[in-house]
């Protein structure tokens, strides 16, 4: 079914376009590419800097480190809540839809903070009896996986969803009755089905992780060399006058993300003319 | 043997899907569940497949109790209105489904497949994504699919509902070919009485969660047990204080001995048959009566749109009831 209006292109048609390419420009492409050009400044430079500084260094792994985790916690959790939400009607439902969208919509530092009182080891609320058994959270690279997981949390899940509304139960039904049991089922049907869908929840996922500041601040302690990730050392690198190696920090940053998308909508099929 | 329902209940909430429902459905033989949408037809169809769960009574298949059986352990072959095809494999690769999943050596497999790819037209077909098939040739592979588990019973959930007239009619006598063929015991979901009437050895009328009548096509037909089963095998009109099927009255345009009199008042032509209503001249009929004759008939009579006639059953037509 085409999703696209076809008609004669008139003066207007130009003018929207160049509205929204106006504003696409001043907001993003604009202010992005001028962190690309402050970069590379000098050369390679700044880029040189930044990489022998064993901080930033140490920052850039710990924020992949910490990424990919959050990335695989959300992708299993992410895949089963879905599935929960869709496929089952229970009691509470309602209200954890709703509470799936609060990470978005609470202010990371918030999560930050709510985590702090929670997982702190000294004044916690589980913290101290975890600190006892040896797990340290707060403050470690396990607390700053739980605050970057807990920011990316809705992302796969919101791709998720509608995807399995849309597929419906037809084919999963039609498994079991040749045979399949509810993992073959889900390997083979479900999970082929939606592979899309979590892909894209995955890049969108890992892109939210890489970036994540504010609840990883809180959560950090951020302390270079130890739990200083990419994004907080950008700052203190800022504010520090090392503007070259903040920018090129950045840029790292920035090109990992891109990468992740360019990568996806290179992979991914073109939506098929006959979707059924 | 066959298929034995035993006292099955089911309740969405408070509606009433199915009440005590006791059924035989003899092996080897095509057996339509007929009824209107939303009288339970279905709903019993996925409890027999165990895709639904009743909340009493008995299923039992070729002698062993199913009804605690979950669906992919009842060997049961299941074909969707809307095909449930895997949309990510290719025909071959659907229809080989069951057998993988079974473990079967790879050359059964492939074998198996080329064999029912043949029955069911499709060898052409086999690395074809099933978006890139007719909805007619879905339906046959999702066929396909559900034979190649060799299934000890086949259902099929309005099987034809979601294609057109003429494919429909193909795929209905291919079916019924088809089980001529295979000879498994096969239950159908309908509420085409045309489509139920040519296809089936036997019928199930389902209405409002219960069962109307059971019996052979002919039986349903000349001797329906109730209103229901009679004016959902076919059309009815109402003469005198009987029902009978509008092909069933006899029309003249000379006086005689006649259960009603009155004016043609729609004359619509429909192919080899002309659909008359008959507008009656006494008030012991509140609507007009329908009138069926041939385009050949018509012209023998003399029939005009308009014209006054004289309605009675045809001699040897039992008016049904009531």
């Amino acid at each position: 079914m085409p999703s696209r209006i076809r008609q004669p292109k008139t003066a207007g048609t130009y003018v929207r376009r160049g509205l929204v390419i106006t504003y696409l420009f001043l907001l993003v492409a604009w202010p992005v590419s001028l962190v690309v050009k402050h970069t590379f400044d000098g050369g390679l430079d700044n880029l040189q800097t930044a990489l022998s500084d064993p901080d930033v260094v140490f920052a850039l792994q710990l924020t992949v480190y910490v990424a990919v985790w959050a990335v695989v916690i959300n992708t299993v959790f992410g895949v089963g809540v879905s599935l929960l939400l869709v496929r089952y009607n229970f009691p509470g439902r309602g209200i954890l839809s709703a509470l799936i969208d609060l990470p978005l919509s609470v202010s990371p530092i918030v999560v930050g903070l709510a985590l702090l009182l929670t997982y702190g080891s000294t004044n916690g609320l589980l913290g101290p009896s975890l600190k006892d058994a040896g797990i340290q959270v707060a403050f470690a690279p396990l607390g700053i996986i739980l605050a970057t997981a807990f920011v990316s949390l809705p992302l796969v899940i919101r791709e998720l969803v509608p995807v399995l509304h849309e597929i419906g139960t037809d084919q999963e039904q039609a498994a079991r009755s040749l045979g399949a049991g509810p993992w073959q089922t889900f390997r083979r049907i479900t999970l082929p089905s939606v592979k899309w869908a979590l892909v894209y929840g995955v890049v969108l996922s890992l892109a939210r992780s890489l970036g994540e500041f504010g609840a990883v601040k809180i959560m950090s302690g951020n302390i270079a060399g130890q739990t200083q990730t990419a994004t907080l050392s950008v700052e203190e690198k800022y504010q520090d006058f090392q503007q070259g190696t903040a920018y090129a920090t950045s840029f790292l940053l920035a090109l990992i993300a891109v990468a992740a998308l360019v990568v996806v909508s290179v992979l991914r099929p073109k939506e098929s003319p006959d979707g059924d | 043997m066959g298929i034995e329902i035993r006292g099955i209940n089911k309740f969405f909430g408070d509606f009433v899907a199915l009440e005590d429902i006791n059924l035989s459905i003899p092996s080897g033989q095509l057996t339509a569940l007929l009824g209107p949408s939303g009288g339970g037809k279905s709903t019993l169809l996925r409890i027999i497949a165990g895709l639904e769960s009743s909340d009493s009574g008995t299923v039992e298949i070729e002698g062993v109790d199913t009804t605690n059986v979950p669906a992919q352990k009842r060997n049961v072959g299941f074909v969707f209105q809307h095909y449930a095809a895997f949309k990510h494999m290719t025909v071959a690769k659907n229809i080989a489904f069951g057998l993988e999943i079974r473990k079967r050596p790879k050359q059964e497999v492939k074998d198996r497949v080329q064999e029912l790819l043949k029955l069911v037209h499709l060898e052409q077909w086999s690395d074809r994504l099933p978006s890139q098939l007719s909805g007619g040739q879905r339906q046959r592979m999702a066929l396909a699919r559900a034979l190649a588990i060799e299934p000890s019973v086949l259902l099929l959930d309005e099987p034809f509902g979601a294609l057109d007239a003429k494919v429909r009619k193909e795929l209905r006598d291919w079916l019924r070919r088809l089980h001529d063929e295979v000879h498994v015991t096969t239950v159908f979901v309908t509420h085409d009485q045309e489509e139920a009437l040519e296809v089936s050895d036997s019928l199930v009328v389902i209405n409002e969660g219960r069962i109307e009548q059971i019996g052979s096509p002919d039986d349903l037909y000349d001797r329906p047990a109730s209103d229901f089963v009679l004016s959902f095998l076919g059309p009815v009109t109402r003469l005198g204080d009987h029902l009978i099927r509008p092909h069933d009255i006899e029309i003249s345009r000379y006086e005689q001995a006649a259960t009603a009199t009155g004016k043609i008042s729609r004359w619509t032509r429909v192919g080899f048959e002309i659909r008359l209503e008959v507008t009656p001249d006494d008030t012991l009929h509140p609507d007009p009566i329908q009138v069926v004759v041939t385009r050949a008939e018509a012209t023998a009579l003399g029939l005009h749109d308009g014209d006054q006639v004289w309605l009675r059953p045809q001699a040897g037509v039992e008016p049904v009831r009531g």
